[in-house]
């Protein structure tokens, strides 16, 4: 593939899908919950329903561009909650080191031991269904591996001359932590991050698939798969959009990931 | 060698105390959670009698006090009874643990027989139209959510061509172990189809390589005896990690296919707020995973003599 198509393709997915959420009123000809209608239930794509309809007779364009605010709204959250522990925690362990390193990285390792959504549906078992749950669920299961980069990163750029004029310049750990280390290190976690987006939403969409997620009537993809299952023989439509978007929204995060590492890192080093 | 062997059983055992502490006492700090499990069930108890069964199950005891019994029938292998069924959970995740496992070798098996080759290839013949589609199918199934994937091939293979049955597990049979073993598969083997070709590409660019080249080596062996080998111990590590996984990452799935392993219980427990079966759940998957990551450490042992743990 040719160097920078990944980061324009997985952009330009990005970028429309953000334009969904962001003009949804404008672009969805129907409301997502409230046009409920018997009527018009399970009809198929067409030029009155563009994607079709639910079970309930619900647009299924209309959800799906609503869909995208909530997707979009907890990938991005809960990558940003992600982000900030994983590199808190890594950039002190790296730095400070001792028992507070081994703290850490025991920390790292049992996050690795329970897989993320194994976690994620444990909190959302305690915390019960809906958005604040879900926030916490995801955003606090999930950063094993910033965390694991960024003290790498750190521990390789510690004795560089850089830090070490720093902290002779008599700048606190916090600045030297944050203000030196955190720039120079920031491509890999930009890579990582942009990618855990990504998974972020996929894992958002399986919780609400399993009904303990967003709650219904609110639109989310994975909500709209849901009950896909059962009118699959009928109306395939219900199954195919929903999942369609989903399926594009991680293609985009992951080509962008993609295109920023082989931006980033040119030589290919951290390249997979 | 068995120093190496004894110390990583000694992590993996601390590992295991920790996420058993852990998922308890996240579970105990929240009241009422017998009262909800029959909320949830939409089954209503007078309060009398909810004191009582509370009092019986001993969940008004002191946290320490619970936890102390908890681990006493940890140790014995009893892992409680489940608030749902009142079957000890120990007996619920028997049979289930031997569903899962059998679904998470089957999808294992198609990622390693589909992945392995496309990366392989796909290194050996770099740039062409099989390295571009290879790639391609990577990333796309690395990006696609699986449940989806799993709703599409039901659709075609069950209910337009009839081939396969939509979901359950019949009678134990290798018809029903299809389409969930090939959905739970296309994850792992579109990261094992990356790797191997990223792990071959490194050793096809190492010196010995190069040497055994320039010796005039026959393709044919030099593949076979030299990258082969190297290129192996890369991606067995992918093979284990997913394998390790395959038990958490087939929650979705199971409960997609009504497969009745660990991870449709876990669901099915959350659901109902049933938390020794939730408990239970989440302490095979845990054991499953840091048990394979072992085995695979040690792997790397034998296949690579050049690793010496500290």
């Amino acid at each position: 593939m040719k160097a920078g198509a990944n980061l324009y393709v997985g952009g330009g997915i990005i970028l429309l899908i953000f334009l969904l959420a962001v003009f949804a009123p404008l672009i969805a000809p129907y409301d997502p919950v409230t046009s409920a209608n018997l009527m018009y239930a399970e009809e198929p794509p067409g030029a009155q329903f563009w994607l079709g309809t639910d079970e309930q007779g619900r647009d299924i364009f209309s959800r799906i561009a609503y869909g995208a605010r909530i997707s979009l709204f907890i990938g991005l959250a809960v990558q940003v909650m992600n982000t900030a522990i994983g590199v808190s925690l890594g950039l002190s362990a790296g730095y400070i080191g001792g028992w507070w390193d081994e703290i850490v990285q025991g920390l790292t390792n049992l996050m690795l031991s329970i897989p993320t959504i194994v976690f994620a549906l444990a909190l959302m078992a305690i915390l019960g269904p809906g958005l604040p749950s879900l926030l916490i669920a995801l955003g606090m299961t999930d950063w094993a591996y910033s965390c694991r980069i960024s003290r790498a990163q750190v521990l390789t750029q510690k004795s560089l001359n850089y830090v070490q004029s720093a902290r002779t310049m008599g700048f606190g750990p916090l600045h030297v932590m944050f203000r030196e280390l955190l720039p120079n290190i920031s491509g890999p976690l930009i890579v990582v991050a942009t990618m855990g987006v990504g998974s972020a939403i996929m894992a958002e969409a399986s919780l609400s698939f399993l009904g303990l997620g967003v709650v219904p009537p609110n639109p989310s993809w994975g909500g709209m798969l849901s009950s896909a299952r059962e009118q699959l023989m009928v109306a395939p439509w219900v199954a195919v959009f929903p999942g369609l978007a989903l399926f594009a929204a991680v293609l985009g995060f992951n080509l962008l990931g993609d295109g920023l590492r082989d931006l980033l890192d040119p030589h290919g080093k951290g390249r997979k | 060698m068995l120093n190496v062997l004894l110390r990583r059983l000694f992590q993996a055992a601390l590992t295991v105390l920790v996420v058993v502490t852990l998922v308890f006492v996240l579970f105990s700090v929240i009241p009422g959670t017998y009262a909800s499990s029959l909320q949830a069930d939409k089954r209503d108890v007078s309060a009398e009698v909810l004191e009582r069964i509370e009092a019986e199950l001993g969940l008004n005891d002191p946290l320490p006090q619970r936890f102390g019994r908890y681990m006493a029938g940890l140790a014995q292998g009893d892992l409680g009874v489940s608030y749902a069924t009142k079957r000890p959970v120990a007996d619920m995740l028997s049979g289930r643990v031997w569903a899962s496992f059998r679904l998470a070798c089957a999808a294992i098996l198609f990622a390693v027989c589909i992945g392995l080759p496309l990366g392989f290839f796909a290194a050996m013949r770099r740039g062409s139209w099989l390295d571009t589609a290879t790639m391609t199918l990577a990333v796309s199934g690395l990006s696609i959510p699986a449940f989806w994937a799993g709703l599409v091939l039901m659709y075609v293979f069950s209910l337009k061509l009839h081939w396969l049955p939509t979901f359950g597990y019949g009678s134990g049979g290798l018809k029903h172990l299809i389409l969930p073993a090939i959905t739970l598969g296309i994850a792992p083997m579109a990261l094992l189809a990356r790797t191997t070709r990223a792990a071959v590409l490194e050793t096809l660019n190492s010196d010995f390589i190069r040497t055994a080249r320039s010796k005039g080596m026959s393709e044919r062996r030099l593949v076979l005896r030299h990258l082969a080998r190297n290129a192996f111990v890369l991606v067995l590590t992918t093979i284990g990690l997913q394998f390790g996984s395959m038990l958490g990452g087939s929650v979705v799935i199971e409960k997609l296919f009504a497969w009745p392993g660990v991870g449709s219980l876990l669901i099915d427990s959350v659901g109902l707020r049933d938390i020794p079966a939730v408990q239970g759940a989440i302490l095979v998957i845990v054991l499953f995973f840091l048990l394979i990551n072992t085995l695979v450490d040690l792997a790397y042992l034998v296949v690579d003599p050049r690793i010496r743990y500290r």
